[in-house]
Parts: structure tokens; sequence; C-alpha cells
């Protein structure tokens, strides 16, 4: 056997699968009549072992099948991170006003189902009275108008956490944090246990209960592999910060969105970043501190 | 004779064992299979629709499902407090009776696996859970290691199992040197498949129902009760029927040791609710949305106190030799341990965990009927297996099926 650059473990692993599944496989193939890139593709590895050749075709397969059942072009990118660059967010309290711009800007950005729905932002109300109270919460407050007086609001997504439950909870490797700081999901390997979801103190992941469904006139087609692409169903979604934008130095869809300036985004690396200058200037905090989670989301009150 | 020509033989007469049967054997065999055509319906239209037949969601996302694997993992594992007196102690009344119990946690493991499969939202992909071939990840992961331990556990009683028939089939005495060691092993993998699977829930820190050490040590305390009580009645059929000759004793002996179980059980589960109730921090909401309700959402409440009583009244129930030698209250005993444990490490342990969920929300979640079917057909492919398997290991044992019964009958 030859040995290439990634040594012998995973030489005898290619066998193993070779040998046992590319059997089962072309049976399967020859049942339902897929196409035969289908096979290679149910049989390739998780995404973080791909050689850059093997990326490259899948991302072309991939462009392929969604241009076609979308009836347009749609890009599939693989972008790395950036040297020097590490994500955080921050979000000021003061001055959301619970409209749901970012949660509907977020659904159109990357591409969720429209049903069943499913939404990366969850925006709760909170009575004034009370304060910060979790349990006395509410994502489904419909007023005729936003703000209310007796109420603020606490929009809460993925906090990307640097300690993060549930990328380690995976049993097999299918959700990891990247090197500038986004948790992401490949989506051909998670095997849609859910784990990841109970280990979540935020409720910010996200089960394709259905098949997704995602009308063709709403794509977006400028997506990413380990973001934004459509998903399939039985697998677990979440915000990526908007993946196929901050790595081309763009903001996420949500804080690019927002009417009145609550959602700031930026490098932490970066002593001169917007989100760095309010670290520095405001008294920033993040939920559920007592988890250690270490979010890169943090919450501020600016006035 | 060849090896293969002697193992062929074994299982060919094994399976015409199991082929032939009275009437009563072929409306039980013939009942279950209706259930499991019913389930594997359901089945099918949850391959095709997705998870959304369940009535999970991301709120409360797991369930029915991962609930009775949960159970059943204490189920299996019933079977060392047969394997422990007879062959830690040499109890001979139990040991003659020991093979039973690992028939039976063969039959729950292979039940566990089946609910967890049901489960995942792409089953095709299991094969990325191989170690090697996929991706397990070990050493981070407890549902990682749960897969290994409960592959190796119902592998190690298959083992066991296969080589004391087989032996048992040929007149030959089984190898000691080589089984002892295996039945002793499997007594901390007994353990071990019920810590790990504890400490897929423990480890879950944004989860305060679960996230108690208590956990662990209830699992085996809950175990020691359930997987006997159906065992017990097993014994009872089996002596009715005079296929094989089991003492009182060992029957009072086994629901001795369950009293005590459920005792340490209702202990712990005792200290559980002091810490809830006294230091009543938000962390008690899901505790008082299992026993009494929270806002108006009550679903689990009957259950929960339905799960306090049966295991309290059988507690009792085996503790008195008087009720624990009267078959009539010990059988009634049996069966509310097993309604009891079942409440409590399945529905009662998973879906208080995730309601509230992680943000504060109430969603209250009942199983739908596609969930009920593909669990009744689980329960059915078990029943199944450990029907057929009793049937190939009783005559085994009793010596009416050997290899001279075999060629004398052509």
């Amino acid at each position: 056997m030859s040995q290439d650059a990634k040594g012998g473990d995973v030489g005898r692993r290619d066998f193993l699968r070779g040998a046992g599944l590319a059997t089962m496989a072309t049976m399967a193939t020859r049942f339902t009549g897929a196409s035969p890139r289908a096979v290679e593709r149910f049989l390739a590895t998780r995404f973080t072992e791909l050689s850059p050749d093997e990326v490259e075709a899948i991302l072309a397969d991939l462009e392929r099948d969604y241009s076609r059942r979308f009836g347009k072009e749609v890009s599939v990118s693989a972008t790395p991170p950036m040297d020097d660059v590490f994500f955080g967010y921050g979000l000021d309290i003061s001055r959301c006003i619970g409209c749901r711009r970012c949660v509907y800007a977020c659904v159109k950005e990357n591409n969720q189902s429209r049903d069943p729905q499913i939404h990366w932002i969850r925006v709760l109300e909170m009575e004034k009275e009370k304060g910060i109270d979790l349990a006395e919460s509410s994502p489904y407050y419909d007023p005729e108008q936003v703000p209310e007086e007796d109420f603020f609001y606490l929009p809460v997504a993925c906090q990307q956490c640097r300690n993060a439950p549930c990328t380690r909870v995976c049993p097999v490797k299918a959700t990891w944090q990247e090197k500038d700081g986004i948790v992401v999901i490949d989506y051909d390997w998670c095997i849609g246990c859910r784990c990841c979801m109970s280990a979540c103190p935020y409720g910010a992941r996200h089960f394709n209960w259905a098949e997704p469904e995602l009308p063709a006139v709403a794509v977006n087609p400028d997506t990413h592999i380990l973001g934004n692409r459509p998903r399939m169903k039985g697998v677990v979604e979440k915000c990526t910060f908007c993946i196929q934008r901050v790595r081309n130095g763009r903001y996420p869809a949500c804080s690019e969105i927002c009417p009145v300036g609550a959602r700031k985004f930026g490098n932490l690396l970066d002593e001169e970043s917007e989100i760095r200058y309010l670290m520095r200037e405001k008294r920033v905090f993040v939920l559920k501190e007592e988890l250690a989670t270490k979010p890169k989301f943090y919450y501020f009150y600016a006035t | 004779m060849t090896r293969i020509k002697q193992f062929s033989l074994f299982i060919l007469g094994s399976a015409r064992l199991a082929l032939t049967g009275g009437k009563a054997y072929w409306t039980w065999v013939g009942s279950l299979l209706i259930l499991i055509v019913w389930g594997v319906a359901a089945y099918a239209t949850q391959l095709r629709d997705g998870l959304i037949v369940t009535n999970m969601r991301d709120q409360v996302s797991w369930a029915f499902y991962i609930g009775n694997f949960t159970f059943l993992v204490g189920v299996a594992a019933a079977a060392i407090l047969l394997v422990i007196p007879a062959y830690v102690y040499h109890w001979k009344p139990i040991k003659e009776i020991a093979i039973f119990g690992e028939l039976l946690a063969i039959s729950a493991i292979t039940m566990c696996l089946l609910f967890v499969t049901v489960d995942i939202g792409r089953p095709e992909r299991f094969w990325h859970l191989m170690p090697f071939v996929g991706s397990l990840n070990i050493p981070s992961s407890l549902l990682g290691w749960d897969v290994l331990v409960l592959n190796g556990y119902l592998l190690l009683n298959l083992f066991i199992v296969t080589h004391l028939l087989y032996k048992a089939f040929f007149k030959r005495a089984y190898n000691k040197a080589l089984i002892v060691p295996m039945i002793l092993f499997s007594i901390p993998f007994a353990i071990s498949i019920h810590t790990v699977t504890a400490f897929v829930y423990i480890g879950m820190a944004g989860r305060p129902f679960w996230n108690a050490s208590i956990l662990a040590p209830r699992f085996i305390a809950s175990a020691f009760c359930s997987g006997p009580a159906i065992l017990l009645i097993l014994f009872q059929i089996l002596k009715r029927l005079k296929v094989v000759d089991i003492k009182d004793e060992a029957i009072w002996k086994i629901a001795e040791l369950m009293a005590y179980a459920m005792f340490l059980n209702l202990f712990l589960f005792g200290a559980e609710i002091f810490k809830e109730y006294y230091s009543a921090t938000h962390h008690i909401l899901h505790t008082q949305y299992l026993y009494s309700g929270i806002h108006g959402h009550t679903a689990l409440v009957p259950y929960a106190w339905a799960s306090v009583i049966c295991s309290t009244v059988a507690f009792l129930l085996f503790l008195f030799p008087a009720t624990r030698k009267n078959l009539v209250t010990l059988n009634i005993g049996c069966l509310l341990i097993y309604a009891g444990v079942y409440i409590e490490k399945g529905m009662a342990l998973v879906i208080p965990g995730m309601t509230p969920d992680t943000l504060g929300e109430i969603y209250e979640y009942t199983p739908t009927m596609t969930e009920v079917r593909i669990g009744a057909a689980i329960f059915s492919i078990g029943f199944l297996i450990f029907t057929v398997m009793c049937k190939i290991a009783i005559p085994v044992l009793k010596g009416d099926f050997t290899v001279d019964s075999l060629e004398r009958s052509g």
C-alpha cells in the first residue's frame, strides 16, 4: 500500500471503507438509479480530511446539483479562514427594539427551510420589571407595534463558544471550531443524533425534522459549503456568523439589517475594531457565564 | 465431523426447534410478527418524511425513542444480578438459571441499538460511528463510548451464550478457562454500559436536570430492579411448564436483592428531591414540570406520581418475607417495579431534562402514533429474539436437544 502524505492510518481506513462499503453503495445505486458521483459523495470522508482536489470536485458537484434543482446559477465556495482573524459579536440590549428584522434577514441570507420554518435567531421578550430571566421570557410576542413600553428584548443565536459543549459531544466529529472561531457543521457527515442540541445551553442548534422547503426564487445563490448552502433533512444546522460573507470582509446579514445599530461585529484580534472598542469602552457580559463556555458573543448596554 | 459441519448441525437443529411449536407458541410469535410489520410500516413513513412524523422538535429533541433506549440499557445489565451470586458466590440454585439473564441482555441490547437507530436523522450514515472506518469521536464524546460498550457487551454475551449452548448440545463440558473469566468480565462491563449511558446525560452542563452525579448510581440501582422483575416472571412460567426446575429459594433470593436495590433507588431519589426543593433555585423548574406541572403544562404529572407509587409499593412488597414469598404479591410487585422504572428511566428522565428548554420555553411533548408503533415493533423484535433463544436454550439445558436426539430424529 502506498503511503500518501496523510500516513498509514488513512490508508488503512480507505482500504476498509473501499472493501465493504463500496460494494454496498454500488448495490444501492443500482436499485435507486442514482448517479455514480452520489456513491463517491456517500463514501467521501469528512470535510477536514478531504484533499484540495476532492474539495474542488465536491464543490463542483454541489454547484451542478443546486443549479439544476433551483434553475439558477448557485455558487458554493470553501473560502478558508483568514490569518490573524478571530471573530466576535456585540449586541446592544438597550438599543434592540425587538423588530425581528435580523431573524428574517438571517433566514433569507442563509437559505433556511421555510416550511417547516427554521430560525437561527430567537428574540426573547423580557419584562423590564423582572430583568433578564430566561424562564420568564417569551419568543412568541406579537403586539401591534414594538418596542412595547414595559418590555425589552434579548436576541439569542449561536454564541460561538470558545469552549463549545456541542463540538465535544459529537460522536462522529461532524462539528468543530474553525481557526477564525466559527463553529461549523459538515452537513455531509452529521448523522443527526442531536447530541449537540442536548449539549448546547443556548438553543442555538436546529434540526431538519423534514426535507427543508426552499423555494427557488428565495434561494441565496452565494453559498459556503460549511454555511448557507441548502441543507438536507435529518441534519443539524446553526448560525455561522454568515461564514460566506464574513470571510470575504462583509458583515453578517443580521448586523447589516439592524435598523437601530444594535449589532456589532468584528475581529477580536484587531485592537482598532469596533468590537474591541466597545469591549474597552462599555461593559460587556455573556449569557450563562457560570457554564464557562466562553462565548464570543457579547451583550452590553451602551446607554 | 469437522468443526464447520458440527456448527452447521447445531444451527440447523436450532432453526428447526425455533420453527416447531404448539398453538400457543405460534399465536405468540404471530402476534409479535404482526406488531413488527405494523411498526416497520410506520418506520418506512418516518424514513420518507423525516423525524417530523414524531412530536420531537428543537425544544424537546430527544424523547420517546431515547427514553426507551435508556430504560433498556438498565434491563440489559440485569444479567449480572444473576451472574454475581452464581459465579462469584457459587450459589447453585441461581447458577442453573443465570443463562436466562444473558439471553435477556442480548435481547435488551438489540432493542437499545434499534431505538438509537430509529432516532437518528441519517441512519444510512451509521458507518461514521464505526472505529477505523468512520470517525468515532473517542475519548471526547460519551455517545461514542456508548457505541463501543454497548456493542462490546452484546458481543460478549452472544459469545458466552453460544459457547455454553453449543457445548451442551454436543454433551461436552464448556471451556472453563475461557468462559468463567469472560463471565466475570461481563460484570464490570454491565456496570460500564450503565455508567457511560448515565454520563451521556450527566455531561450536559446546560441541562441541570441531568447534570447531577447522582444519576449514575441511580441508573444502576433502578436497573437491578427492572431487569430481574422480568426474569422472576419468566422463571415462574418456566417452572409451571416444567421446563427447568427453578427452586423457590432462588426466586425469593432474587426478590430480596431487588428490595435492597429499590431501597437504594428510593433513597437516592429522596436525596435528589431534597436538594431540588430545599435550595429551590431556577433548576427546580424541571422537577416541578415533572411532579406538579408549570404554567398549566401537566402532561407528565400523572405518570411521574404513578412511578413513585409503583416503586414504593413494590419496595414494601419485596421487603417483607411474607409478601415476597407469596406468588400473587410477588408478581404484583414485579409488574409494579417494571412500570415504575419504565416511567422513571424513560420519559420521566428525558422529557423534563428538556422542559423547559435552555431558553425557558415550554414545549409539551407527547409521542405520536408513529413513535408508539415503531416502539412497539422494537419491543416485539426483542421479545421475539428472547422467545426463540429460550426455545433453543431450554431443551439444550434439559438435555432434550443434543446431537444424539437430532440424529435419532433424523
